[in-house]
């Protein structure tokens, strides 16, 4: 087992980190999402559950998307200001995302940062998703600032 | 706006990264719901062969392949254009039986599994399990009948992974109750 454990760890943790070259269809995405979906729904009976599952999921998602696109994009650092993670959701995270639908990676994403907060999915016109900051965050980038 | 964009999105590719992590967001999922791998196994099984009913559609309506004559053709039109038009790889079609009715595909790189290992307990997980049941359920929905399952797995400690496909029998089409 000791064998295994350097072997089959260390084989991975020394792959690069570039983008991969494959690219994947959209369509085989928006298959395995749909059926993703369909699954939380059949194990929950109400819509706000089924929301809550799929965070969930997009949780682990969102926490290892940003540990690759830190390491990538910034050479290590995080960011510490509010308006600058957005920023950077904003344009790394979505253009690594292509766009995809994923209030659940943002949350996942601010939350890692050490941003906790609630982000909501509104359909208005087309999708906007609106993030709460919790009050400690705004307290706190108000002391940044002020410093 | 979906119908002028139909064309758009023919060819519309992305990054595998995301695909991957939904991948594996989903397999943890189903690991926490399930308590074992056999079930596991069969959940992922079931669920591609749902995505397997709906794929066939849409790669029929975007690849110009007509009907195939023999599990020959099939097997080549499944390697060269549905891997590559949906996950960006095209496996080699090897190891036909001599009676010609089933043989392997060989993918020397999977999308689904990239950055992925196994933990020990886990050993019994056949990850790609998606992958079997997309195949079966495109496969059924053209009336084919087959057997599909992994023989090898890099996430098991093998060089390549192995899909190996057996043709079972051809489906008779069966027409409706109701329309007698």
């Amino acid at each position: 087992m000791e064998v295994r454990f350097t072997r089959g760890k260390s084989a991975i943790l020394e792959r690069s980190l570039t983008r991969p070259k494959t690219e994947v269809s959209v369509s085989a995405f928006a298959l395995l999402f749909s059926e993703m979906v369909q699954y939380c729904q059949s194990r929950v009976y109400s819509v706000s559950e089924l929301q809550a599952r799929l965070a969930d999921m997009g949780q682990g998602v969102g926490a290892s998307l940003l540990d690759v696109l830190v390491m990538r994009e910034k050479n290590g650092k995080r960011e510490t200001k509010v308006l600058n993670i957005l920023l950077f959701i904003k344009v790394n995270v979505w253009k690594a995302l292509f766009g995809k639908e994923a209030d659940k990676l943002e949350q996942a994403i601010l939350t890692h940062s050490g941003f906790p907060a609630k982000v909501t999915v509104h359909w208005h016109k087309g999708t906007t998703l609106m993030i709460k900051f919790d009050e400690a965050v705004i307290a706190r980038d108000k002391s940044l600032d002020g410093r | 706006m979906s119908r002028q964009s139909n064309r758009a999105t023919d060819s519309k590719k992305m990054n595998s990264e995301l695909f991957t992590l939904t991948y594996g967001a989903l397999v943890t999922q189903l690991c926490k719901d399930y308590e074992n791998d056999e079930e596991v196994n069969k959940q992922l099984d079931k669920m591609g062969y749902n995505i397997g009913v709906r794929l066939i559609e849409d790669f029929l309506a975007r690849s110009s392949v007509g009907r195939c004559h023999d599990f020959r053709e099939t097997a080549d039109v499944i390697a060269k254009v549905a891997f590559k038009m949906y996950l960006g790889v095209t496996p080699s079609v090897t190891n036909w039986s001599p009676a010609g009715d089933e043989f392997s595909l060989i993918l020397e790189s999977n999308p689904l599994v990239d950055f992925v290992e196994l933990p020990d307990n886990h050993s019994n997980l056949v990850y790609s399990s998606l992958l079997c049941g997309v195949l079966r359920g495109a496969l059924e929905m053209v009336q084919m009948a087959v057997d599909v399952r992994f023989a090898q797995d890099t996430l098991r400690g093998d060089s390549v992974t192995e899909i190996r496909m057996k043709f079972i029998k051809r489906i008779e089409e069966n027409l409706p109750a109701g329309d007698e």
